[in-house]
């Protein structure tokens, strides 16, 4: 059963360990109904990535509960998790896209999930995806690499690719994991600007993993902040102190 | 002042060290002189080469070029065909391993080792001795030679597909997991993108070596060129021999030459 409509995403009392007894993520509790950009900061190694790859399932949490269109994200398996996944756009910090494949091929990649894979392999894709994936391209600024292999373009190219075959995808939720880690400082303001555009237009909710504490509050209407596997700030931008900093990333030589 | 002491009494190995590397040493000079001691040359037959020698070679030359048209042309294509069918049907076999044997795709341990086990045993035996089984089985003729070649080719192309789908990109998989793709949509969009340029290159590889192989079945009866030319040394034909040898010589250039024209257009 298919989800029609979006109703939030409710993360409830959320464990994840890879080592029996050595949890990454402990009890975490996260309601998300409003759209636009919510950034997740925190440290390295504190789970931030583990907690967007539980939530669809890239990772197995260990206790819990995902609520996503009123099913239990946790409990689903084959064929009704991979129409979940459907609705759950990812972009990576490396991009993932398949390399020697064109960049129209990367975005049409979106569309697996609601084709067979004979017409995968037999490339017959509809002409209204196709009309959807040359406007998408044209919106990013890629309309001329459209045949292009992607292994020709830079990266802040490819992390464009990378977006759009996630919103190729009409997901209900995008999830970006440290989407800007890999580009230089201008190109990460425009793929933080990109994703705000869609967050909008789209009326969609985009949970960034980030490392730069400057680039989550000048462009996120909530921060979740975590440290040690816990959530230690949830609130908006504003509201996060100097004092908060310091018990999410440790020390305070850093702030200086 | 120690420093310097330590510097001069500088040494690369240690002296437990030098003495494991001069043992190996020993060993390997004392494994050559105790090897040519017990193959056992006859020194008359060693002496009397270069005489032997000159004797073939004047009853190779001239080259019997009347015998190309009536015997070894259609026997050539017959190597041919068996090299070529021999390796298409290898694939029939080599690809559903290499799938059970990449861990990242079937991620079964018993299933990966039964794949092993199959890989193995094709490799694990020489492919005239494939023939000899498969000319009991089928009698001689081509369809043994065809058999022995695409047998002991799984395991060989089996092997290396499975490293190379084993290789890949696992990012890019899991970005297409996320997407909802299926299984089926995986595999066609993200593995074989990934793994295609090694897959073509593999089977060039092995149809280059299967068509130097299949020249020796006919030896042992399984059809094709290796027949003409035992059939040849039998009778004594040396100039007919000489005229198989120099044939099987063009065709394996010209097939070395096909493969690395298509491989470089391909990849």
């Amino acid at each position: 059963m298919a989800v029609e409509s979006y109703d939030g995403l409710k993360i409830n009392h959320l464990y994840h360990e890879y080592v029996a007894g050595k949890p990454i993520l402990k009890d975490i509790n996260i309601d998300i109904s409003e759209q636009g950009i919510i950034a997740i900061i925190g440290p390295s190694g504190t789970g931030k990535s583990t907690l967007l790859r539980c939530i669809n399932r890239l990772n197995d949490p260990s206790q819990g509960e995902i609520l996503f269109g009123g099913l239990d994200l946790t409990q689903l398996k084959g064929q009704a998790l991979r129409k979940q996944r459907r609705h759950i756009g990812m972009v990576f910090q490396e991009y993932n896209l398949v390399e020697r494949l064109t960049v129209l091929e990367n975005v049409m990649c979106g569309r697996l999930g609601y084709m067979s894979s004979w017409k995968a392999w037999r490339r017959q894709y509809g002409s209204d995806d196709l009309a959807k994936a040359f406007e998408l391209l044209n919106f990013v600024g890629l309309q001329d690499f459209a045949n292009q292999r992607a292994d020709s373009l830079s990266g802040g190219q490819r992390q464009r690719v990378g977006i759009a075959r996630a919103v190729m995808q009409d997901p209900y939720i995008l999830l970006a994991d440290e989407p800007t880690s890999s580009l230089d400082p201008k190109t990460a303001v425009e793929i933080m600007e990109l994703m705000e555009t869609f967050a909008k237009q789209k009326n969609i909710p985009v949970l960034v993993n980030i490392h730069d504490v400057n680039l989550a509050k000048r462009y996120a209407k909530r921060i979740i902040g975590m440290s040690d596997g816990k959530v230690h700030y949830d609130g908006s931008p504003e509201g996060i102190t100097e004092e908060d900093l310091k018990i999410i990333y440790g020390g305070e030589s850093w702030l200086d | 002042m120690t420093t310097q002491m330590i510097d001069e009494q500088w040494q690369r190995f240690t002296f437990s060290e030098r003495l494991a590397r001069f043992a190996v040493y020993l060993c390997l000079v004392s494994a050559i002189v105790w090897s040519w001691q017990t193959v056992e040359v006859i020194p008359e037959f060693l002496y009397d080469a270069p005489s032997q020698f000159m004797d073939m070679f004047e009853r190779m030359v001239p080259l019997d070029y009347t015998s190309y048209p009536i015997s070894i042309h259609g026997a050539m294509i017959e190597t041919l065909h068996i090299a070529t069918l021999g390796t298409l049907f290898t694939l029939v076999l080599a690809i559903p391993l290499a799938l059970l044997n990449a861990p990242n795709i079937t991620p079964s341990k018993t299933l990966n080792w039964i794949a092993q086990f199959f890989l193995v045993s094709s490799r694990s035996v020489n492919s005239l001795v494939w023939a000899l089984l498969f000319i009991a089985l089928f009698g001689p003729g081509v369809l043994a030679g065809i058999m022995a070649i695409a047998i002991r080719s799984i395991g060989f192309v089996g092997k290396l597909l499975a490293e190379a789908i084993a290789e890949v990109n696992m990012g890019t998989i899991e970005a297409l997991r996320a997407t909802g793709a299926s299984w089926g949509s995986i595999l066609v969009k993200g593995y074989w993108p990934q793994v295609m340029p090694a897959f073509y290159s593999i089977v060039l590889f092995r149809w280059d070596i299967n068509v130097r192989e299949s020249a020796v079945l006919g030896l042992v009866g399984a059809g094709g060129i290796g027949v003409v030319l035992n059939d040849a040394q039998n009778l004594f034909e040396w100039q007919k021999v000489s005229m198989i040898l120099v044939s099987i010589f063009v065709v394996v250039i010209v097939a070395e030459a096909v493969v690395i024209q298509i491989r470089n257009r391909l990849i």
